[in-house]
């Protein structure tokens, strides 16, 4: 299990990637906008979303986890 | 030793090190000998030993547990200092202090660059009378590595522990590659730390190679090996001069291999989606010739060293796909660092800008990006090497200033024809100065009230009136930018400038 953290504080965005859905490592899960840029998060490992913890229009802080991958 | 051994049998004795069981309890760490790293280091072998009988008249510590000398690599004499970690595990005495000290003289009167191969568990309490407190105790190998620093290239090569007061040699080199697994650097051990001060740690999670190369950023480099670490020193030497007086050597040029994708494609149109800055990298340097330093710290930020047309050239890019290309306190740090780097050692500066800003917030402000900014600003602003700086897509606020912007004395500041520069982006611009107008407006006519300014703030920063007010030096076709560079490094290649005439600055660290 791993958690896929914002790696800088700003608001989601997109989330690209649903719950139960395969990824692969570097594949994008969710898209922050943060200083007026789109900020990809990726994830680190390939598995299966299995929580996303954010919605669209949440604001997050530098470390959050923003979804669980199994 | 028994006084009837003849020369030979001595040497023998010497040459092999500590115990057999020492040797093999390495090996299965994949740990290589100490005068098997040399080898491989080495175009052959070391050519000058210094003090091989060091200690000799005690058995158990062969050439005191540390080797000393000359060699050569791609051809250029380096100095060395190896420990030997079969030998009571690399632990410092009094003659291994005195024969790092020497050594380091020795770089220091002929002008050779300093390689530390550190894999060591610190002073030996038994002798620390005689190799910590003294005038060539062991604080006096950091003295001389602080007066080497910015005269001849300093690197260390960590395969071991670098434990307490040794874990400063690394931090005092200009690189520091350590192999993943066997290479630490900390200041207590996790045995210490629960003792001290009750926490339990593991001694990868607080001190190991990959914590430091990512997140510390005492490390600059993660080897998968020894043979990677060596192999990786090799190669870093060959973008630098003997010492600070001689200029880097150039090599054949070698053109990039083709890409589907021209730098013209390659960037978005849209100036908030991220784009990968390794693509543009790779389109300007030389096939194969790009170093990255610091790959793992900071992702935000991209330095490396590379050659364009076979000229050494320090990269310093922005890289949008990490945190937008935003700059955070660790960012400016490394790249202050990689800037005075370069600068000490005449390799040629190119800042490749699209940065949104220094990040804001809470979190950055408690730890003090104000003055972690400030040391990327004087870095680059005292650096005297030929220094280009090119605006890829955007520059807003201090991060212009910060990518050698027109202000810095940068020999030039060129634009792609997208490029932007301002204090900030136009949505940001329009919010800041029609807030209050904006939400007097009925909610349906906002949109277009926003668009509108947004396209007149955008015709005011336009490239062609910045070039037209003289402010950027050029505007570059995106797919001529590598022959552009080329030309102007050429250009710029008997540049000779003292930044200003004092002792030091003081530095905002």
């Amino acid at each position: 299990m791993t958690e896929i953290k914002a790696s800088m504080a700003g608001s989601v965005w997109k989330l690209v990637a649903n719950e139960g859905d395969q990824v692969s490592d570097g594949q994008d899960i969710a898209i922050l906008e943060s200083m007026k840029m789109e900020i990809p998060i990726p994830t680190e490992t390939t598995g299966t979303v299995k929580e996303l913890k954010v919605s669209e229009g949440d604001f997050v802080n530098e470390g959050d986890v923003i979804a669980i991958i199994e | 030793m028994p006084t009837n051994q003849t020369l030979e049998e001595r040497a023998k004795k010497i040459a092999a090190g500590g115990g057999e069981k020492y040797h093999s309890k390495n090996a299965e760490k994949g740990k290589m000998f100490v005068r098997e790293r040399l080898q491989l280091l080495f175009d052959e072998d070391i050519d000058v030993e210094d003090a091989f009988f060091a200690n000799c008249q005690n058995e158990s510590l062969p050439a005191d547990g540390v080797v000393t000398g000359i060699g050569r690599i791609n051809g250029e004499k380096v100095c060395v200092m190896a420990n030997d970690s079969t030998v009571k595990a690399g632990s410092w005495g009094a003659r291994t202090v005195e024969k790092i000290i020497r050594i380091q003289e020795t770089a220091l009167k002929l002008n050779l660059p300093m390689l530390y191969l550190v894999d060591s568990a610190g002073a030996r309490i038994t002798d620390q009378v005689e190799m910590f407190p003294n005038r060539r105790g062991a604080g006096r190998i950091f003295h001389n590595q602080i007066k080497l620093s910015g005269r001849v290239p300093q690197v260390c090569l960590l395969f071991g522990p670098s434990a307490a007061g040794g874990a400063y040699i690394p931090a005092f080199c200009d690189i520091v590659v350590m192999v993943d697994k066997n290479a630490s650097m900390y200041l207590g051990s996790p045995r210490m730390a629960e003792k001290v001060i009750g926490e339990k740690v593991t001694l990868e999670e607080m001190g190991g190679a990959n914590m430091h190369c990512s997140v510390s950023g005492c490390g600059d480099v993660l080897a998968k090996d020894e043979s990677d670490a060596i192999a990786f020193a090799r190669n870093y030497l060959s973008y630098f001069p003997q010492s600070y007086r001689e200029l880097p050597k150039k090599t054949e040029s070698r053109q990039p291999a083709p890409f589907e994708k021209s730098i013209e494609q390659l960037i978005p149109e849209n100036q908030n989606a991220p784009f990968d800055m390794y693509q543009l990298i790779e389109r300007l340097v030389d096939d194969a010739s790009f170093c990255e330093i610091k790959k793992k710290f900071a992702p935000e930020l991209i330095t490396g060293l590379s050659r364009i047309e076979g000229r050494p050239v320090g990269i310093i890019a922005n890289q949008p796909r990490a945190k937008g290309g935003v700059l955070f306190p660790d960012s400016a740090d490394k790249a202050a660092k990689f800037i005075q780097l370069c600068d000490a050692f005449n390799i040629p500066l190119l800042f490749l800008a699209d940065i949104p800003g220094f990040m804001i917030g809470t979190k950055v402000e408690r730890a003090g990006i104000i003055r972690h900014g400030a040391k990327m600003l004087s870095a680059m602003s005292e650096a005297t090497v030929p220094k280009i700086s090119v605006i890829v897509r955007k520059a807003y606020g201090a991060g212009l200033y910060a990518m050698a912007g027109p202000a810095f004395e940068p020999d030039a500041c060129l634009a792609l024809p997208t490029a932007q520069i301002a204090v900030m982006g136009p949505e940001a611009a329009v919010n800041a100065v029609y807030a209050n107008k904006i939400a007097a407006l009925p909610e349906e006519d906002r949109p277009a009230f926003i668009k509108e300014k947004q396209e007149e703030y955008k015709e005011n920063i336009d490239i062609y009136r910045l070039a037209s007010e003289m402010i950027i030096d050029d505007i570059v076709q995106p797919n001529k930018l590598r022959e552009e560079l080329a030309c102007r490094y050429d250009a710029y290649e008997t540049k000779d400038v003292i930044f200003t005439e004092r002792k030091h600055g003081v530095y905002p660290v």
